[in-house]
């Protein structure tokens, strides 16, 4: 042994002290490295926050609301020619029945506050309502015919432009050459505003009313696309767990590892990549064309997003069974422990916590997700609330991601704010469920 | 339990020397031949270590004795193991039944990430052991006793295994094996990770289960074979080299090869 030794000069002696050429280029290149990692997260963060920045600047305001507050009189004479009080004779009058009132009372208010109406006639204050107010107001008449003949205090809709201004898109500017709306009757909105009679309030029809049509984005909600999303939600989750985890624990613990395996498990990868608008043309070939379900309908969304979602889930599945040690599967089997025993007692609930980690990424990476529905009609207009499930899966709606990319196709620059609201309603949604994906492990984990 | 037997006259005669006997052993791991020919007779209530360099296929055939390669795909078993006159490898064996009645611990300590009297209570439950609670706790106090980790965890049976010392576990390991009463123990190197002091209680145990066990262990230490065993077999390349007992294999051993390996030319 010992007469074999290193070819000497490679390492002549030299100081500590000193740092010899080949250490200063390590360092150097390690230095390097670091920075550019550095300016790679700055990078990243920048883009987080510009776009994160901009989507609240545009969609904040839509989560407040301009309110016009009236005394309406509910004349019998208009609404209930009959005096029967009878909804179906009342339905006869349509909203513009109603639209008079609203306008008559505005008008009152501005003549009872003094306010000048210089250059503003009588239908441009009636105007500065929403066009949805009647609708709102002969929905309330029709469900109670008690209130014709009364006047009642009300709280209705702004209309857009109006609405805009207190929330500072509309200028008096873009006023002066907008059809829709005067500077005469911004100034009017402004003294009614100090009078009281415009106020600027909490939102909540943002979360619970339908869509509405171009001309009143006002109205503009998202009810059916959330109440669309958590039915779809409901499917994905009840049919995908399930059916993933089964498929995994199969493939994993008791599969014989052959040719059909692999073949399997490399077409469960490449699934995961598909882009999801072919499993948009799969569920309109499949479920609509083939089996006859309805379009717009949650079930047919949820049935989508369920295939989608499936490899997600399986890969993860996979590798949290894969994580758990073998030497829990052994002292499980040897204590006599069937194989089936042994993954139900010992393995899954070790594996839980990456199993709902997985779970909840592929439900919130299917909450997302837009082009597949468009291809199965959840695209279309829907001002029905779908029915309570059941039965509501059947019942057309909307979904989040649907209703912003419809929004941002409007023309009305209103809807530009009521899109962005609804991709921070739907990023809070994404955020709640990544929280909670990371909660349940968390508690899973200290648990073992 | 002994449902079946072919041949009762051999029973009778085996039942009182022979627990388990292997005959002709071969054990393949896809095209590699790792156990080749192996005979070796099993007494009841008897320590048999397996002794033998690394990869000499010593855990490999104690393996084969509960049928735990089962679990891995590409081995293959041939040649004949009884237990009490039973082909264990007979297609109406349920492997199940049979590592109930042939217990294993192993080498590193695996306990279930659950409470200590969870750990023991598994085997009992899953077998129907006990018809109530008042057996189970019963159940799992003697197996926590023959353990000899009784005393030292006697007050926190529903604290986690887990979070026990290395050669506590072990030992909770081993009371988990006896808590389903098996008739054979299987240790691969059950001291492999722990310190002497936990090493030493864990051999002193062993030495106890011998009064109702058979037991069969796997070492790397000579010392720890000649010190535990009545019966050494000694494995060298997936043969086994020499079967005898302990002390002749340690003062006058047959084969050359053997020699090599206690004085440790081999290994």
């Amino acid at each position: 042994m010992s007469d074999i030794s290193f070819p000497k000069g490679a390492h002549a002696q030299k100081s500590l002290l000193v740092l010899d050429a080949r250490t200063r280029k390590r360092n150097a290149a390690e230095a390097r490295f670091r920075r550019m990692g550095l300016v790679a997260v700055t990078i990243g963060i920048l883009a987080l926050v510009g776009l994160l920045s901009s989507i609240i600047a545009n969609g904040a305001s839509s989560f407040r609301q301009t309110f016009v507050n009236l005394e309406v009189y509910l004349d019998p004479a208009k609404l209930d020619k009959t005096g029967e009080r009878d909804p179906a004779k009342m339905a006869k009058v349509t909203t513009f029945g109603y639209a008079p009132l609203l306008g008559r009372a505005l008008a009152q208010a501005v003549e009872a506050q003094g306010i000048s109406t210089e250059g503003v006639s009588k239908k441009d204050i009636e105007a500065l309502i929403s066009k949805e107010a009647p609708a709102t107001l002969r929905n309330m008449v029709l469900a109670n015919p008690e209130l014709v003949g009364q006047t009642i205090s009300l709280q209705v809709l702004a209309q857009g432009r109006v609405d805009g201004y207190f929330k500072g898109r509309v200028t008096m500017e873009s006023a002066a050459l907008d059809r829709n709306i005067s500077p005469a009757q911004l100034e009017m909105a402004d003294a009614l505003r100090a009078a009281g009679i415009i106020t600027l309030g909490y939102n909540w029809g943002f979360f619970t009313a339908p869509d509405a049509s171009d001309t009143r984005p006002e109205a503009a909600g998202l009810g059916v696309a959330i109440l669309g999303s958590a039915y779809m939600m409901m499917i994905v989750l009840c049919l995908s767990l399930p059916i993933g985890v089964a498929a995994s624990i199969y493939l994993e613990e008791f599969a014989p590892q052959n040719r059909w395996t692999d073949l399997i498990e490399v077409n469960i990868s490449n699934l995961a990549a598909v882009p999801s608008i072919v499993f948009g043309i799969l569920g309109l070939a499949i479920f609509i064309n083939f089996v006859g379900l309805p379009q717009s309908a949650p079930i047919v969304g949820g049935l989508v997003l369920t295939l989608m979602t499936l490899p997600t889930i399986i890969i993860a599945t996979r590798a949290a069974l894969k994580a758990v040690p073998p030497s829990i599967r052994d002292a499980a089997l040897g204590v006599g422990a069937s194989k089936m025993q042994s993954v139900f007692h010992h393995v899954l609930p070790l594996a839980m916590p990456g199993i709902l980690t997985g779970t909840i990424i592929g439900l919130a990476q299917a909450l997302g997700e837009t082009a597949p529905l468009l291809l199965i009609g959840m695209v279309a207009f829907v001002r029905e609330y779908p029915g309570s499930p059941p039965e509501g899966f059947l019942d057309p709606a909307s979904a989040l991601p649907v209703q912003v990319y419809n929004w941002t196709t409007r023309g009305d620059p209103a809807f530009v704010e009521r899109a962005s609201g609804a991709i921070i309603v739907l990023l809070c949604f994404l955020v709640i469920m990544n929280i909670a994906a990371i909660v349940l492990r968390r508690r899973f984990e200290r648990r073992w | 339990m002994y449902d079946a037997p072919t041949n009762n006259a051999e029973i009778n005669v085996d039942q009182n020397e022979i627990k388990i006997s292997a005959r002709n052993v071969q054990v393949y791991y896809g095209d590699s031949h790792a156990i080749k020919d192996v005979n070796v007779d099993i007494a009841p209530r008897t320590v048999t270590a397996f002794i033998g360099p690394s990869g000499c296929g010593k855990s490999t055939f104690l393996r084969c004795l509960n049928r735990m390669n089962d679990t891995i795909d590409v081995c293959r078993v041939e040649g004949s193991i009884q237990l009490d006159g039973e082909d264990i490898y007979d297609k109406r064996v349920d492997p199940v039944q049979l590592r109930a009645r042939v217990g294993m611990v192993f080498q590193k300590p695996n306990p279930f990430p659950k409470s200590i009297y969870d750990n023991v209570a598994y085997g009992p439950r899953i077998h129907g052991m006990a018809r109530n609670k008042a057996e189970l706790d019963e159940i799992v106090e003697t197996a926590l006793r023959r353990g000899a980790i009784w005393n030292e965890v006697k007050d926190r049976l529903h604290a986690p295994g887990t979070g026990l010392s290395g050669g506590q576990q072990q030992r909770l390991c081993i009371a988990r094996a006896i808590a389903t009463q098996p008739e054979v123990l299987l240790m691969d190197e059950p001291c492999s990770a722990l310190d002497p002091i936990a090493t030493a209680q864990v051999e002193e145990l062993i030495d106890d289960l011998r009064t109702n066990y058979s037991v069969v262990i796997v070492t790397h230490s000579m010392q720890q074979a000649a010190r535990v065993s009545q019966k050494t077999a000694f494995f060298h390349l997936g043969n086994l080299v020499e079967f005898d007992d302990t002390s002749r294999i340690f003062t006058q051993p047959q084969d050359p090869r053997t020699e090599s390996y206690i004085t440790g030319r081999i290994g």
